[in-house]
């Protein structure tokens, strides 16, 4: 059906939107799993209550989460030169995806927190644990099927955004798709790599779902 | 011994709210005793829960202190007081396992936090597993265990690092009746056992009869009585201690019969058949229509409410009366609504 310069391209491309994913959804975590847990440890009610310094954060996190991934892609090319080197290709993409992603991930790692049972953190106040203690020795373990969970969500929306980043050379599936199958309507082409994107979200997804179940030991 | 291991000391504490601050307790003053089973029982919302909280400062009062042995709590930096906390286990009504983690793993959790060697831990949790007897059931994470099962798992946590003091947070009202009294048998045990003093929270009578030498009776987040709980159930002299004792749904049905009388027992006639030797001393047959009597460290208390026949002499009623006098049994004619209510 395709000749194999094409064949190679998607596969090339394929690997490009695995990595991309991949570098993005780890970098996010770096910096949303800190920023979650400050999101959590201040709030009112929290370990260390800082209402000020919490509902800042919150502001700045929201105001990051709503402007659209393509002006933001844009407003940071700067940076992202400053950072890559480039304006476009992969590594190009990373940077405005980690910075879009970052803010939501702390939301999910915030909500995941949430659902731990605050009886749990009060055993663990009176056997003397210190803040740092509850976090990593209660609060992580225990929510760690929900942070799963919660990964998934987050690698299948940066594999949704780095399609977007097609619009300007960003490299990958989506790029492919854009470029030759909705700007010189090839849609045998796009259609095929809207499928793969299909596919990998399908797998990440139930793979998410999956790990998260068989880690839960509520669940046994 | 008589250094008291807890002293609450004029304690208050209020929470911040739209409408000025809301009163959680007030001037609360309590000395607990090394070795002691002490209850503090109350309605839900006198302030118990906060209370017990107070103890081991998850909840820093407003004023007032905490002395827990010999040192003055609100003086602690927050390292201070989590290595004072370590000293003072708690177990709650919800349990609050980590449910990730299992039994064995459980029991370690306060171990690591205190930073003892991983062996060292793990020996120490299989022996405290075998202390409430869960051997068999190390592996087992919480969601597979029962209620019970999971309370005598937190009870083990909760001794893992040798506490001076085990604070439980109405650590039975989530349990079955038989449960409940398994697990106050097992806390019974530890104490004396492990000389370790317990202060129970409770809002059931029960709870406090089956277990607690002394008991202090919270109402409206205030102490409104304290003392043993032989003195301070028999004799209630707070309207909150009677509500407790006699609850509105121990109430009896009416009796309209003449000639009744109301028998209060209050200790000083424990073991010895009192109704059946006053019939035969005096040699008239009585009716016993109610009676709500408990014991409690092996002296009756209660009361009774027997009939006396219409057609008994005046001179039998009065041996009647003057034999219960002697045997310390007060008795008070009573008519028409009866109930148990003093």
């Amino acid at each position: 059906m395709f000749e194999p310069e094409i064949i190679n391209m998607i596969t090339e491309n394929f690997g490009v939107s695995i990595y991309m994913v991949v570098v993005s959804t780890l970098f996010s975590y770096l910096l949303g799993l800190p920023l979650g847990v400050i999101l959590v440890v201040t709030a009112p009610g929290g370990l260390k209550p800082m209402p000020f310094f919490n509902q800042v954060l919150g502001v700045i996190v929201n105001l990051l989460r709503s402007v659209p991934f393509l002006i933001l892609l844009f407003v940071i090319m700067p940076f992202t030169q400053f950072v890559t080197g480039s304006s476009f290709g992969a590594n190009a993409t990373i940077v405005p995806l980690v910075v879009s992603a970052a803010p939501f991930v702390a939301r999910l790692i915030e909500s995941s927190f949430k659902e731990i049972d605050f009886g749990v953190i009060e055993a663990a106040q009176s056997m003397g644990a210190s803040n740092w203690q509850i976090i990593t020795k209660v609060m992580l373990p225990e929510s760690k099927p929900s942070l799963l969970v919660g990964s998934a969500i987050a690698a299948t929306t940066i594999l949704g955004y780095s399609a977007m980043a097609g619009v300007v050379g960003g490299g990958g599936l989506g790029d492919i798709a854009i470029r030759y199958g909705f700007y010189r309507y090839q849609n045998d082409l796009m259609y095929v790599c809207v499928i793969l994107l299909v596919i990998i979200t399908q797998i990440i997804q139930e793979a998410g779902l999956r790990i998260a179940n068989k880690t839960d030991k509520r669940l046994h | 011994m008589n250094q008291p291991i807890i002293q609450i000391k004029d304690l208050c504490k209020s929470y911040p709210s739209k409408k000025g601050a809301a009163v959680a307790l007030e001037h609360i003053n309590l000395d607990i005793y090394p070795g002691e089973i002490f209850g503090i029982i109350g309605m839900s919302g006198a302030g118990k829960s906060t209370l017990v909280r107070c103890i081991n400062f998850l909840e820093k009062p407003t004023s007032g202190t905490v002395i827990f042995d010999g040192q003055d709590l609100s003086k602690l930096s927050s390292k201070e007081l989590c290595k004072a906390r370590q000293s003072m286990g708690m177990i709650f009504q919800q349990f609050n396992l980590l449910m990730q983690r299992t039994a064995l793993q459980n029991i370690c959790f306060p171990m690591e936090i205190a930073g003892i060697k991983k062996e060292e831990a793990l020996k120490r949790a299989r022996e405290l597993l075998k202390l409430v007897d869960m051997e068999n059931k190390e592996d087992s994470y919480p969601s597979q265990l029962s209620g019970g099962q999971k309370q005598r798992v937190a009870i083990a946590r909760a001794l893992a690092t040798n506490p001076k003091v085990l604070l439980c947070d109405e650590a039975t009202s989530a349990l079955d009746p038989k449960t409940t009294r398994a697990i106050l048998n097992l806390l019974k045990d530890i104490s004396k056992r492990l000389g370790i003093t317990v202060i129970i929270i409770t809002h059931e009578m029960a709870v406090i009869e089956e277990v607690c030498q002394k008991v202090a009776i919270i109402d409206n987040h205030v102490i409104a009585e304290t003392g043993t709980v032989a003195e301070v159930f028999s004799r209630p002299k707070q309207d909150a201690t009677k509500r407790l004792v006699y609850p509105e749904d121990r109430k009896l049905p009416d009796f309209n019969a003449a000639r009744c009388f109301r028998l209060i027992f209050d200790g000083t006639s424990a073991m010895e058949p009192v109704i059946s030797n006053m019939i035969m001393d005096c040699k008239t047959p009585v009716n016993i229509l109610a009676a709500d009597t408990r014991v409690m460290e092996g002296q009756t208390f209660g009361q009774m409410i027997i009939q006396i026949p219409e057609q008994t002499s005046q001179i039998n009623l009065e041996r009647i009366l003057v034999y219960l006098d002697n045997k310390h049994v007060q008795a008070e004619e009573v008519s028409g609504c009866l109930n148990l209510k003093s």
